[in-house]
């Protein structure tokens, strides 16, 4: 042994050389990519026949700037959008709630009504543009609202796609967009899951996202862990419903962080992916390969960027989007450098993206499929992490599964406390951090920005509810809220009636409403 | 000394409050925490129910100002005297406005855990 040991976020020991001894047992000398179990990417030519996608998330402020974006990057050859949503949306609240108060329009677009998606989508070919829908508490109401559209237009919904990301659990341990107890909130993404692989079956429906769960303080082995728990969770309340699992499993899709160790980063997708195609396969006999996929979107994480000499962060964001792509990602999204402590100027979205370029364009990243396999140290730790990730997996059972360990806090405690024991341990200087804690220089403060409040143009959002109010057919809106009460009660798929309800201009805060008063609202564990 | 630690708004970002939370505890003050998504009365009423010596605001949306401002009224509707503070990501130039609206400190962005303990300190000691 040479120097002292070195021990990954993730508990795992690294030794100072790996050769093929390591590797002996490993099933590594099998896999193949686009074969199961996938632990070489998903496809068989992976970015040789086409690159990972590149997704930026952006927001704006109203339906009719949104539109105006949407026509732009329609203009320039883009057919793909994440659509942010401010938080009085995403919380289920009207713009005219007093608790929207300074959030109208702040963070993302702003809906009360279908009104504001048939702005936001005037002009543009449902079947030309895929909108990523980056809503979970309400999703089920936004959801409507988009598959409402498409048929008030014409659409076929049978071939209509898009995303959403309504993955509610996690947000109960990072993010906070909840509204209803856990249990309902579960019933809820699984309406939406269910209503899609009937109704819907190119839509996907759920992104089950490990990144905010890291965020959030988890370290790589439980943010696979914890993301894979809930995503069995939906599926085995989907299946209850009898539905079949290659009915919906290829659409559910996984949303990863990345920042820390270079290696462990990379082990942790190419063991989760391996292990998520076991799952699928041998526990639920899934018959189609391509519902045993672990697709997904991973790029920088804001965790891992610094506000201390925030150019550095360019350097951290270009080894993320190596690493992303050494993991066989199918999307990528960096976070801006500036991002820490501000809204990304222009520059840096620019940067963000020419960094993800570069690498496809310059660096031959593409040439040839995973590159790393068969590397004694990389195959050696997807090994571990596979088996890691699955006995973490077990701890969670134990606990009496994620939507238990979820409802009493067990896991919010856990990660919070690691939060803080990677925060002291930064402060402390026991973990290195450059321009932190190490290397670091006298600057100046940083030039904080936020989105401005524009006061005049959340007055507009809310005149403009108003108004529909006032032209609503209030009879028809009153029943379809009668109906949805109705169907709360007897526990049915709640999305037919929801649809029902927008397309007669129900507010997203009036139909969230009727739900809380049959289902309640979540109480938050207080843990730290 | 009792900290009441609190969440205005619908601001999600609760690591850096929890983190917080378990700081203050660990340097010896009583810490409760409200949870995320209360409204200013609701964060005064907690104040008064539990009898907290002081109360903490943290924002990260960008929402300080509005909320802040409306603060030192709900302070004096509710009769409750005692100090408050500000924090999450606050522009520096910011803070003046903040101590306007009768924050007792504002921490800007950038602030360390261990700033906010000696401030909590001195507070504990006057």
């Amino acid at each position: 042994m040479t120097g002292k040991k070195v021990i990954l976020e993730s508990g795992i020991e690294v030794n100072p050389l790996y050769t093929k001894e390591d590797i002996n047992e490993s099933e590594a000398h099998e896999n193949m990519p686009g074969e199961y179990p996938f632990t070489r990417g998903i496809h068989k030519e992976m970015y040789r026949k086409r690159p990972f996608t590149i997704r930026q998330y952006a927001g704006f402020a109203s339906p009719e700037e949104t539109n105006k974006r949407f026509k732009f990057l329609i203009a320039n050859g883009q057919t793909g959008l994440n659509v942010a949503f401010d938080l009085p949306t995403q919380c289920g609240l009207d713009s005219d709630n007093p608790k929207a108060l300074g959030e109208v329009g702040r963070v993302g677009m702003s809906v009360d009504t279908l009104d504001d998606f048939e702005i936001a989508f005037d002009g543009i070919d449902l079947d030309k543009i895929t909108v990523s829908l980056t809503i979970n508490g309400s999703a089920i109401v936004l959801m409507a609202m988009y598959f409402a559209l498409a048929e008030k237009r014409g659409y076929d919904i049978n071939t209509l796609r898009g995303t959403a990301q309504n993955d509610i659990l996690k947000e109960f341990i990072g993010r906070g967009t909840w509204i209803f107890p856990v249990n309902t909130s579960v019933k809820l993404v699984v309406d939406t899951v269910e209503y899609c692989a009937q109704h819907v079956p190119k839509y996907s429906p759920v992104s089950i996202c490990g990144y905010h769960i890291r965020e959030s303080g988890a370290n790589p082995i439980q943010e696979m862990a914890y993301a894979f728990s809930i995503a069995k969770a939906y599926t085995d309340d989907t299946l209850k419903r009898g539905i079949d699992i290659d009915e919906f499993a290829s659409r559910l899709s996984f949303n990863f962080d990345i920042y820390g160790n270079f290696f462990e980063q990379i082990a942790k997708f190419r063991g989760g992916r391996r292990l998520w195609a076991k799952i699928i396969r041998e526990d639920y006999h899934a018959k189609n390969d391509r519902s045993s996929w672990m697709r997904m979107i991973a790029g920088g994480g804001g965790g891992g960027l610094t506000k201390e000499q925030p150019e550095n962060n360019i350097i951290r964001s270009a080894y993320y989007a190596l690493i992303s792509a050494l993991s066989g990602t199918q999307t990528m999204a960096l976070c801006s450098y500036d991002e820490a402590y501000t809204i990304p100027t222009e520059k840096a979205a620019e940067l963000s993206l020419r960094t993800m370029q570069i690498m496809i364009h310059e660096m031959g990243i593409c040439d040839t499929v995973d590159p790393l396999g068969g590397s004694y140290y990389v195959e050696a730790l997807t090994d571990q992490f596979e088996k890691e990730i699955k006995e973490e997996m077990k701890t969670v059972d134990n606990m009496g599964g994620i939507v238990e360990a979820v409802a009493t806090g067990k896991i919010q405690e856990k990660v919070s406390h690691q939060a803080y024991e990677r925060e002291t341990g930064i402060q402390s200087g026991d973990i290195p951090k450059v321009g932190v804690n190490i290397f670091q220089r006298e600057e100046d403060p940083k030039p904080v920005e936020f989105h401005p409040y524009n006061s005049d143009a959340a007055n507009y959002q809310i005149e403009k509810l108003k108004k529909i109010k006032a032209n609503r057919n209030k009879s028809k809106v009153q029943s379809c809220l009668t109906k949805l009460k109705k169907d709360c009660e007897q526990n049915g798929n709640l999305v037919p009636t929801v649809i029902e309800a927008v397309k007669e201009y129900a507010t997203v805060g009036e139909i969230i409403q009727v739900m809380k008063d049959v289902y309640g609202e979540y109480e938050e564990p207080i843990f730290f | 000394m009792k900290i009441l630690l609190s969440k205005p708004g619908l601001d999600g970002h609760d690591v850096g409050v929890k983190v917080l939370a378990h700081a203050i505890k660990n340097a010896g003050f009583e810490v409760a925490y409200t949870g995320l998504r209360k409204s200013m009365e609701e964060i005064v009423e907690m104040a008064k129910k539990i009898e907290a010596d002081v109360i903490g605001l943290s924002i990260l949306s960008g929402t300080h100002l509005i909320l802040c401002e409306r603060m030192k009224e709900i302070m004096i509707e509710n009769g409750l005297d005692i100090p408050w503070l500000a924090g999450g990501n606050i522009p520096h130039g910011d803070v003046d406005a903040l101590l306007e609206f009768g924050a007792t400190a504002a921490f800007p962005t950038g602030t360390t855990i261990e700033e906010v303990v000696d401030y909590l300190n001195k507070l504990d000691n006057k």
